[in-house]
């Protein structure tokens, strides 16, 4: 067994007792977390009301689902045509967690029904970038050995360097538990991380800022020209709630509904916007796209938009406002058209 | 005759067609001081009034360029003169976020441009207009993001 296997067995033997503590001790009503996936590469959201089922809880390397996402409808129960706040534990690591302070900060849910089951995460396993590799085989197994990852089929076996086939964002990943503060102290329990280094460098950003504005055009085209537009990546994500998406409005439709690239592109550049100073780089809408494009690029630009002119990163306090909430007078306009 | 008109209009310059969002109550006024201090703009910019510059979705900056606009032009009262108060402050975030991520995606610079223009400025609007045809002018039609189909 190697020593990330082991981290993760440990991990999911702790997160199952305090799972079952703060059921046994009625804490929490219901408990949100990772079971086993139904097809190979895969995990599924589970939820627990019973100490019995606990050990259906899983922590593994494949966990990209980032559950924020089932905080809203599960938030709230009906009980006798009345709806009752729920109590609810969820299983976290980093990114989950700074998504569920970020809910907060918008007001979307409350700071006292919630309980963060802290975990360390290691970085997820970027599976569309195995499953292209593996290609049409069946996959019967997979574990980790040393630092590759193994996927086992009927006839073969390939090992996966797991440093390079982490998600794109894990890699750059610098809070891996839920980021500790005061204000958060009273909700996080299990695994926390008390320092963690707001030094982003955003190497990969810059690298592609580099590039002219015609190579720049062509690689977004490329990168986006296979979405289908299934909106997967907004349904994945845990701060696209809004009841009513823009791209769901038809009076007036915000943009046609072909193939064509520049309707592909305008959506996910709106869809960039709108999650400006608000994205947590959990990777969760790169992970679920059935044509396997990576986000990460437009997401880390969208941040570093954020972090160079207002200095803010997603989900680490419950105080500060968001910069699209916010205002400043002396905000910077170097954009705009003067006299010379 | 005919072939006359068609040449003339061949040998003609390509003129850019830019949409501009004017704020009602700085820079729309702004444009009108203009017009009837009878200062030269360029007619290249086809107005649409809005209520404030923080009406304005980002969505409505890059659907312009979809529908085949060559340019956009963006024009609210200065920072702190707000008619309701903060709607530019908002707006300016918007803006710098959208330009940014414009840039990033390949758009030119200066395809969307910003400015402020209060309503005793008209001398201020014509030569930003004036500018901001220029800069449009120097990158050629839109042809990047117009939608073909």
């Amino acid at each position: 067994m190697s020593k990330l296997n082991l981290d993760n067995q440990k991990i999911q033997e702790k997160m199952r007792e305090v799972a079952r503590n703060l059921l046994k001790e009625k804490k929490v009503d219901l408990i949100i977390g990772y079971s086993e996936g139904t097809v190979p590469l895969s995990s599924a959201p589970v939820f627990i009301r019973k100490e019995e089922e606990v050990d259906k809880l899983i922590w593994n390397n494949l966990c990209y689902v980032n559950l924020a996402k089932y905080l809203i409808p599960n938030i709230k129960e009906n009980v006798d045509g009345k709806l009752v706040d729920l109590k609810v534990g969820i299983i976290s690591k980093g990114c989950v967690a700074r998504s569920i302070i970020h809910l907060m900060v918008e007001h979307q849910i409350k700071k006292e029904n919630i309980t963060i089951i802290g975990i360390k995460c290691n970085g997820i396993i970027n599976r569309r970038k195995i499953e292209k590799e593996v290609g049409a085989e069946e996959i019967i197994e997979t574990y980790l050995l040393d630092d590759n990852f193994i996927v086992k089929g009927k006839d073969f076996e390939k090992k996966f360097n797991y440093d390079e086939y982490m998600n794109e964002l894990c890699k750059h990943c610098t809070i891996k538990s839920p980021p500790k503060s005061d204000s958060l102290k009273d909700i996080i329990v299990g695994e926390s991380q008390e320092s963690y280094s707001l030094e982003e460098k955003f190497e990969d950003v810059i690298e592609f800022e580099e590039k002219t504005p015609d190579e720049r055009w062509n690689y977004m085209k490329e990168l986006l020209q296979d979405c289908t537009r299934c909106y997967a990546c907004r349904e994945a994500c845990p701060l696209c709630y809004c009841n009513l998406c823009f791209v769901d409005q038809n009076l007036p439709t915000w943009f046609g509904k072909t193939s064509e690239i520049s309707d592909i592109l305008i959506f996910h550049m709106v869809r960039a916007l709108h999650l400006a100073g608000r994205c947590v780089e959990c990777g969760a809408c790169s992970s679920v796209c059935p044509m396997g494009i990576d986000l990460s690029i437009i997401n880390r630009k969208i941040n570093r938009i954020v972090k160079d002119r207002y200095d803010f990163t997603s989900g680490l306090s419950l105080e500060k406002l968001p910069p699209m909430m916010a205002f400043k007078m002396e905000d910077k306009q170097e954009f705009m058209l003067e006299e010379d | 005759m005919n072939e006359v008109i068609i040449e003339e209009a061949q040998e003609k310059e390509w003129e850019p067609k830019i949409i501009a969002f004017l704020c009602n109550w700085c820079s729309y006024a702004g444009a009108d001081l203009a017009g009837v201090s009878r200062i030269q703009y360029p007619p290249n910019i086809r107005i649409v009034r809005v209520p404030c510059s923080g009406r304005l979705n980002p969505f409505f900056l890059i659907r312009s360029l979809v529908d085949g606009w060559d340019g956009v032009l963006v024009s609210g009262c200065h920072p702190g003169d707000c008619h309701y108060i903060s709607g530019n402050l908002v707006a300016r975030r918007r803006f710098a976020i959208l330009n940014d991520l414009l840039e990033f995606f390949g758009i030119e610079p200066g395809r969307v441009n910003f400015m402020w223009a209060s309503a005793a400025e008209g001398e201020r609007f014509a030569v930003l207009v004036r500018k901001a045809t220029a800069i449009v002018k120097k990158l050629g039609p839109n042809k990047k993001f117009k939608k073909e189909w």
